[in-house]
Parts: structure tokens; sequence; C-alpha cells
């Protein structure tokens, strides 16, 4: 009977599914937007005609290249992380904000909101920490028409030593001092770009939020040398023989930006409409800081590497993901795995996996064997040929018998009934066995595991109930001195 | 004295012969190499280490092409294999390491092993480094090496890094035996082979060219030295056992291939039989082809299935346009002074799997030229006849018996490898075999002084 209905709800279930048409519309802090999908303040909205090609590949908004004074920028202002042969995993720059006059990008501003009175385009502004000054400057961006104001206090490199960006992001005071001057101003939505370059980016946001912004805007770039030229000795980006750190971005800060995503969403003294950014460079990134509350995602290190056109994947992929789950909206899926995120101490001490190695899958490198002896807990052994049970073989071992093997080349003549060289099966010996009594369940061999669930992780029923560090201590159980012990809180 | 001339500048080969005979493997660019060098997985206690005769560490001299560590990457090829080089060239690597890569069972190309290990070495060689091993202390022995092909070479240069000396002796002037007059040109040019010898000429090994050693010039080389290497490979190829076999115009596919890589054969004109369907018939029979012949067939008493080529082999000979005939066998050469073609008969296997002829189906196969590839005979008459006084070492039909760790004879102070003891194989297995004979000869030189 039971089954009955829960096939009947299934069914139910994907009628649904199939007849929800999701929307990617959505209104971020009162601003409506076609999409989530906003380049960041960056070289790709540097000025109206590209701003206006993002919006014909369908970028849903823009926030302009930060608007202030004009600057002269160096030359080179780029370098990059490759690896493995993939290029551009981690990318960094020195460039400043715009050097172009800002009657130019005002202007500039008021044409694009002419053409494309539905996208949206935010006026990102760094000027000098007085009160007129940015008064003036909010006034002239909101005449020029955008639709709201990002305000640039994250970025890291040149304009932090003339006070302004990341020098107000880093300390709450300046923070919360400026903020309450442009709301003093403002009369569209005020959005605060935090640095990731602080201890605890819940303080500047915390700040942000007490003098009134709308929105919040994070991460920036984070403090960085990309690397030093190992024949000259100079790091990059090179400038005549000298470099200066610079902001890094690009695929390798999403996990350092997710991070501090939730850390803002999950303090209510923080919490505000958030566009996320940090690495974002497919639909799946975009999902992710959603789920983590993310109203909007603003996308540059991608879009520098690849052109506008990634957009289109952005949409579409999230599209058939929301399809998928029967999402209708962005707000029906964002911040929904808030929830699971918790402190450690609140973790189920008693929840056990572990590693489960699928033979017919498995291909015979080996990768888990030495990644459990030399990087885990030794739990992993090659002996499904051994008589007994061997966990003693180490590494070492099992290479120095291999050196001693004689190998010659099979030659069909020579070799009458040996040939036959079956690569397509992996041998047994090859194929290495968990000691699941001893598994820690930590994950690393499915992580080295290059064949996809080729190993996974299998939970144990051990019967114990949920108990967490946090409950252990309350009961008592935790001998004095060890109780006060915790890991970053 | 005047400098010497290496023997990479020797290298007799016809400009227009190394021309027709472009690599069958093209060099990695070096971005291609590291894309490729990065998709290797690194696997611990590696398939392909383990396929390598040599055990050459293939994912450790592939990770340091990856991180740009070139010279560190032959280094780690030429410390496990002497003759790194050639062996990224020759070996047929689809049954060796490639042939282990786990990709396989990754739905996935595997590993190009061979070219990575080629763009280490040849990037060594363009840096001019030198070796980067020294010879050892002299311990004051030595030892004799007779042939100067892979095994001897190997050998030589093993025993070089403990501090012994090595007196190699070969009838030919120039060295590296089958590794330099028997490998086809597309594969490892002579100039290569050479090139690769006058490199690890550097640890001192001494070379005695032009020297027939005959049961007397052995029992001379046994006196002076206190331990004697055989790296004689096998003999002459076998004769067919027809009539007209001595007419001009009848050759066999090893004089062939050492004819056009040591200048002497510049073109082939007309038709060419080849007889056999081994590896070696393959490389004579697609070195006719590039030589110019009009036409070449290759004819085997067997089938396809019964063929000891490599299967890469025959796929390469056929897309050079060499035709299979099957199940043939030759009846007689025809021709007055010079050959004019061949009588073949079929053949049809009988259930029990012999082979037999079917009579009246003789026809015959027009042909300028006839190549024999029928496999090599032994060479070891000159370590005596067995009967009389014994032979020096004990032999299984006509290959040298050996301990195969340590490459040492019945004769404790004679040690033997490669295609002597094997039945004919690769310049790898005699790499491996030369190594295995030089650390097992020190070890004996060293037991023996302990003893006295």
């Amino acid at each position: 009977m039971e089954n009955v209905q829960a096939s009947e709800l299934l069914h139910g279930w994907r009628r649904n599914v199939a007849n929800i048409k999701p929307t990617l519309e959505t209104t971020f802090c009162g601003i409506p937007c076609i999409n989530p999908f906003w380049l960041a303040s960056a070289p790709p909205t540097n000025c109206g005609e590209q701003v206006m090609r993002a919006f014909d590949a369908g970028w849903g908004g823009a926030v302009w290249k930060t608007i202030g004074e004009p600057i002269t920028n160096v030359s080179s202002r780029y370098s990059s992380i490759d690896w493995e042969g993939r290029r551009m995993m981690g990318f960094n720059n020195i460039e400043l904000i715009s050097d172009r006059p800002i009657e130019v990008n005002l202007r500039e501003i008021a044409e694009v909101k002419r053409r494309y009175p539905k996208h949206v385009v935010i006026a990102s502004l760094m000027v000098e920490s007085k009160r007129e000054t940015w008064h003036e400057m909010v006034q002239r961006a909101e005449d020029a028409g955008a639709d709201g104001l990002e305000l640039n206090f994250g970025c890291p490199h040149g304009m932090s030593e003339r006070g302004m960006g990341s020098a107000v992001g880093q300390v709450p005071e300046y923070c919360e001092q400026i903020t309450s001057w442009v709301k003093e101003k403002a009369r569209t939505p005020v959005i605060v770009k935090l640095t990731p370059n602080i201890s605890d980016i819940r303080m500047p946001a915390r700040a942000a939020k007490r003098a009134g912004a709308d929105a919040l805007s994070a991460i920036n770039t984070i403090n960085s040398i990309t690397g030093i030229d190992l024949d000259t000795l100079e790091p990059n980006p090179n400038v005549g023989g000298k470099s200066s750190h610079g902001g890094y971005c690009g695929p390798a800060v999403k996990p350092i930006a997710l991070n501090m995503v939730q850390q803002i969403q999950a303090d209510s003294a923080s919490a505000l409409p958030l566009s996320g950014i940090g690495g974002i460079g497919s639909w799946r990134d975009a999902a992710e800081f959603i789920l983590l509350g993310c109203g909007t995602v603003q996308v540059c290190t991608a879009a520098m590497h690849y052109g506008y056109r990634i957009v289109e994947d952005l949409q579409d992929g999230l599209l058939k993901w929301m399809s998928e789950k029967g999402y209708a909206t962005i707000d029906d899926f964002r911040g929904l795995s808030l929830p699971n995120v918790r402190e450690w101490k609140q973790l189920d001490l008693n929840y056990q996996i572990v590693a489960r190695i699928h033979e017919n899958l498995c291909i015979g490198c080996q990768l888990c064997y030495v990644a459990c002896w030399d990087g885990a807990h030794q739990c992993i052994h090659l002996d499904r040929t051994s008589p007994v049970p061997d966990t003693t073989r180490t590494p070492g071992m099992v290479e120095a018998e291999a050196a001693k093997r004689i190998s010659t080349t099979p030659i069909a003549k020579l070799d009458a009934g040996k040939m036959g060289l079956n690569s397509a099966i992996t041998p047994l010996e090859r194929i290495p066995r968990v000691d699941e009594e001893h598994c820690v369940g930590c994950n690393l061999c499915s992580l080295v595991c290059p064949v996809e669930n080729c190993i996974t992780m299998e939970r144990v029923d051990n019967g114990l109930p949920f108990e967490s560090w946090e409950e252990r201590t309350a009961k008592g159980l935790v001998p004095p001195g060890q109780a006060v012990m915790t890991t970053n809180h | 004295m005047g400098e010497r001339v290496s023997f990479h500048e020797q290298a007799m080969t016809r400009p227009e012969v190394i021309e027709r005979f472009g690599d069958l493997h093209p060099p990695f660019d070096e971005q291609a190499a590291v894309v490729e060098a990065n998709r290797c997985l690194y696997c611990f206690d590696a398939p392909c280490t383990s396929a390598c005769p040599t055990h050459i560490d293939v994912p450790r001299f592939i990770k340091k092409i990856a991180t740009g560590n070139l010279e560190g990457s032959a280094r780690t090829i030429l410390d496990a294999n002497i003759l790194g080089g050639s062996c990224a060239r020759a070996c047929p690597v689809e049954v060796l390491c490639e042939g282990s890569c786990v990709m396989h069972r990754y739905n996935k190309q595997p590993i190009q092993i061979a070219r990575l290990q080629r763009h280490s070495m040849d990037s060594f060689y363009e840096s001019g480094v030198s070796l980067p091993f020294e010879a050892g202390p002299e311990m004051g022995w030595s030892v004799a090496l007779i042939g100067a092909g892979p095994a001897s070479l190997a050998c030589a240069a093993q025993l070089r890094r403990q501090g012994i000396r090595a007196d190699i002796y070969d009838a030919r002037s120039l060295p590296g035996g089958l590794n330099s007059y028997g490998v086809a040109e597309y594969k490892l040019p002579l100039a290569e082979s050479l090139r690769e010898i006058d490199m690890l000429s550097v640890l001192g090994v001494n070379f005695q060219f032009d020297t027939w050693v005959d049961a007397e010039r052995l029992a001379e080389i046994e006196r002076e030295h206190d331990a004697v290497f055989l790296g004689i490979g096998l003999g002459g190829i076998h004769k067919l056992g027809v009539s007209g076999e001595k007419l001009h115009g009848v050759t066999n596919a090893l004089d062939l291939i050492a004819g056009y890589k040591s200048g002497e054969i510049a073109s082939i004109s007309g038709r060419v039989v080849v007889i056999g369907a081994g590896n070696t018939a393959i490389d004579a029979a697609i070195a006719a082809v590039r030589l110019g012949a009009d036409e070449v067939h290759i004819v085997y008493r067997r089938g396809p299935e019964q063929m000891s080529a490599f299967a890469f082999e025959y796929s390469h000979a056929k897309a050079e346009g060499v035709r299979f005939l099957w199940h043939v066998q030759p009846v007689r050469v025809l021709g007055d002074n010079s050959v004019v073609g061949i009588e073949l008969s079929r053949l049809t296997t009988e259930a029990d799997g012999s082979v037999v002829g079917e009579s009246g189906s003789g026809f015959v196969l027009e042909a300028d030229l006839i190549v024999l590839s029928i496999g090599q005979a032994t060479h070891t008459g000159f370590l005596g006849e067995s009967g009389r006084d014994g032979t020096k070492v004990q032999l299984e039909r006509g290959r040298v018996l050996i301990d195969r760790m340590s490459g040492q004879t019945s004769n404790p102070k004679f040690f033997a490898g490669g295609d002597c003891t094997n039945g004919g194989r690769e310049v790898v297995d005699a790499v491996a075999d030369g190594k295995r004979a030089g650390i097992g000869i020190a070890a004996w030189l060293e037991a023996q002084r302990g003893q006295h």
C-alpha cells in the first residue's frame, strides 16, 4: 500500500517538474533583473560599447568598471597560474580603476541605459574619503541613470595606497562612515563590495549593514604574488623588472569566496542581499553561490578568458538544472544549502563511512594505495592475491619487489600461449583492498581516484545515535582541558 | 694522434635514403609534450615500468617533462636504460609500456610514452650535456665483450660505472650491431644509434673493430681478461633450400636493411618478393617500397593469424602498399644469371595443424629481387663443438643458457645476454640483459676476490 502511494507521489512530482518552466528573472535589493548573471566591475565593463555587446550576448547586468578620478595604469597588468596544462586557473591583476574621465563613463552609462532599459547597470564608485566628494559622485551616477551603486571598498592594489579601496574595506569604521555618507544621498540601492583581505569578513559586512547598505557583494580579489620567473628572478606581472602584489581571482578562489559568502549569510548582523563573486565560470558555480544565499552572481575572469559568449551556458545550464530539480525561480533555491553548513562542534561524531573500491571500475593505477599509506591512515592494501590479508607491505616493499621482476618483450613465435597482453582487464593483484575495519572515512582515496564512482564512500550503520562534540561536552563526557579545544570558530 | 672522429660522424646513410625514411613517429614539440605528460596519472608501481624490460621509471621521467626538468627526465631514463634514445624509437611499445598503460582500461588513449621518452632524449642531446654518470674508481679488473650490439653496450656501460675495464670486440667497423644496422631507418636512424654510443663512450669503453672472434681468438681473449661477456646475437638468415637460391638478385632482409643504412644500397627497382612474415620481413618489405620498388609482395606459408610480426607492423606494411600472399611456399627461384621470378605452390593446413602442399597448385610470381626473412641461425660455432671437448658454455638449441638474474653461463667466467640467449627479441631486451650481466659480473668478480 505504501509502495503504491510512493509511486503515485513520484509520478505527481515528475508531472510537476515537467510542467515547470523556470525563469531566471529575479529581483535583487529591489532592482528587477532579467537574469542573475552580471559582469563584475572589471575590464569587461570598461566602456559602453563593451557593455552593450555583453547585453546582446545575454548578460543581465553589468557593474561598470570603477569610476573615480582617472588613474594611470602600468604595463603589464595581468599574470596567471596555469595548472597541469590548463591556462588561467588563477588570475591576478594590478590594474587600477577606470582610466577614463568620469564624465565619459557617465555619458556612456546614460547611453547604455537608454538603449537597454531592462538591463541592469550598476555604477561602481571609488573616490576620495570625503563626504562632499562621495555625495557629488553619487548624485552624478544616479543622474546618469545607474540602477544602483556599488562601493568599491575592496580593490587591494594601488588604490589602497592612496587610502581608498581595501584601505576602506579593511577598517570597519571607515566602511561604515562612507556607506552612511552615500546613503545620505543615494536614491538607488547601495551595494557595498567587500574585500577578502581581512581576518573576519563579517566585521566590514556588519559595518555596512549598520550604515544602512541595501546589499553586499563579495568577494573582491585576494592579495597575491602569482609567481616568480626563475630565469630573471622577477615576479609577475613584470613592470620593468619589478612587480607589486595584485588581486587574485579566477577558478582557484571559488572555495574562499564560497566560505566568505556563507559566513556573511549565516550572520544575522551581516546578512543582506548578496551578489556573489569569486571564480564563477559555469552555471554550476553560479548555482552553488545562490544555494549559499546569493541573489545575483558576478563574473569576470571567465569572461576575460573566453569572452562574453560564456553567458549562454550559464543561462541554459542553470535553467535545465532548475527544471530538473523543480525550482521555478532563483528564490526557490536561494540559500537552501545554508542550513547544511554548521560549526564543526555540531557535526555527528558517530556518523561513519568507509571507502569501497568497485573492482569492475578499477584501472589499477594504485594511486589510492600510495595516498592512503603516505597521506592518510595505511588502511588500503595490495594483498588480494596473498593467501592471507597482508597489511604490512609498505609502498617501499612493493616497489622493491617490482624492481626484481624480469620482463621481456612478448613475441608470438617465442611465447606461444603467453601472448594476448590483455590490457582491457585489470589484474587482480593491482586492485587495492580497503581494510574497512581501520578505514577512518577520510575521503582521500576517493578524491585521488581518477575514475568516477570507482571508489565510493559507503555508510556504515554502527547503531550509534547522533552525538556532537557540543553535546558530548555538555554531558560532561569530555575531560577538563579538552572541552575548550575547538577548531577555528 | 689526431682528434677522434665520432661514430655519429661516420654514419654513411645516403641523404636521399634518409629523406625517404622519414620519422614513423614524429617528435613532439615542447608544448605538446607537456600536455601529453600531464595526462599521465603517475601510477604507483606503474604497469608501464614493470612491462619495460629495463624498468625505466616511466611516470617519474614523464612528470619531469611536465615540470620542465628535461635533463632530470633524461637522467631517469638513462639510469635504467643506457640506450634510452634508441629504445624510445625502436621499441614495440604497443606490446610493452604503452600496451600496459592503465588508460586502456579507462576508455582513453594510452600515454605516448615512447614519444615522450624521445622528447627527453632529443633535448638531452641538443643541450650538449654529457652523460650524467661517471666511470667508477678503477677496480683493476677487465672484461671482454664479444659483439658491439646493445647487450654488450649496456653491459660495458654498467661495468664502467662500477670501475671495471670494458673491451668490446666486433667484426664491423662501427658499433651498435643490429641497433645500428638492423632497425628500419624510419624507426631508428643509424646516425642516432651511433650518437648514443658516442655518448656512453665517455665512460671509457675500448672498442676493437674489424675483429672476427674465432675459437682461437676467444682463447686468447679469455686469457687476457677476468671475465667474458657474449653479446654475439644470432647468425645469418636461414636458406630456403630450393634451387636457384644462389642467383644474383637473391638476398636476405638483414643484408638489405644494413645495405641501405650503410650507404651501399641507394634504391631498388622492379618487383620484390619477401619470403617470411616476421617483423624483420616487414621492415625489409617497407624498405623496398620506400627505396622505389614497383611492387612488393610478402609470401608466407601460413595465414595472417600465425605470422610472428606484431599486428601494428602488419597494418603498417599494408598501409605502405605491401601485398601479402598467404599459404604459399617457394618451390624454386627462376632465372639464368639473375632472378626473374619465383615458383610458389599453395599449401593447405590439415586437421592436425600440419601444412601440406596442394599438388598442381604451382604458379610463378615475377621478381627482380628476392629477400629471405625466414629466421636467423645461431652463431655459436666458435664456442666449440659439443661432443668433442665440449663447448665453452652450455647451449640449448643453439642458444646460450644463462641465469636470468646475473647473465652467468654454465662456465662461471662467461656471461651472456641479448639475442644469443633469448632467440631474438628486441633491443630493449638486450639492454636489460646486458645491464643485469654487468651487475652480475661485478658481483662475481667481487666474490672471486673474496675467495682468494
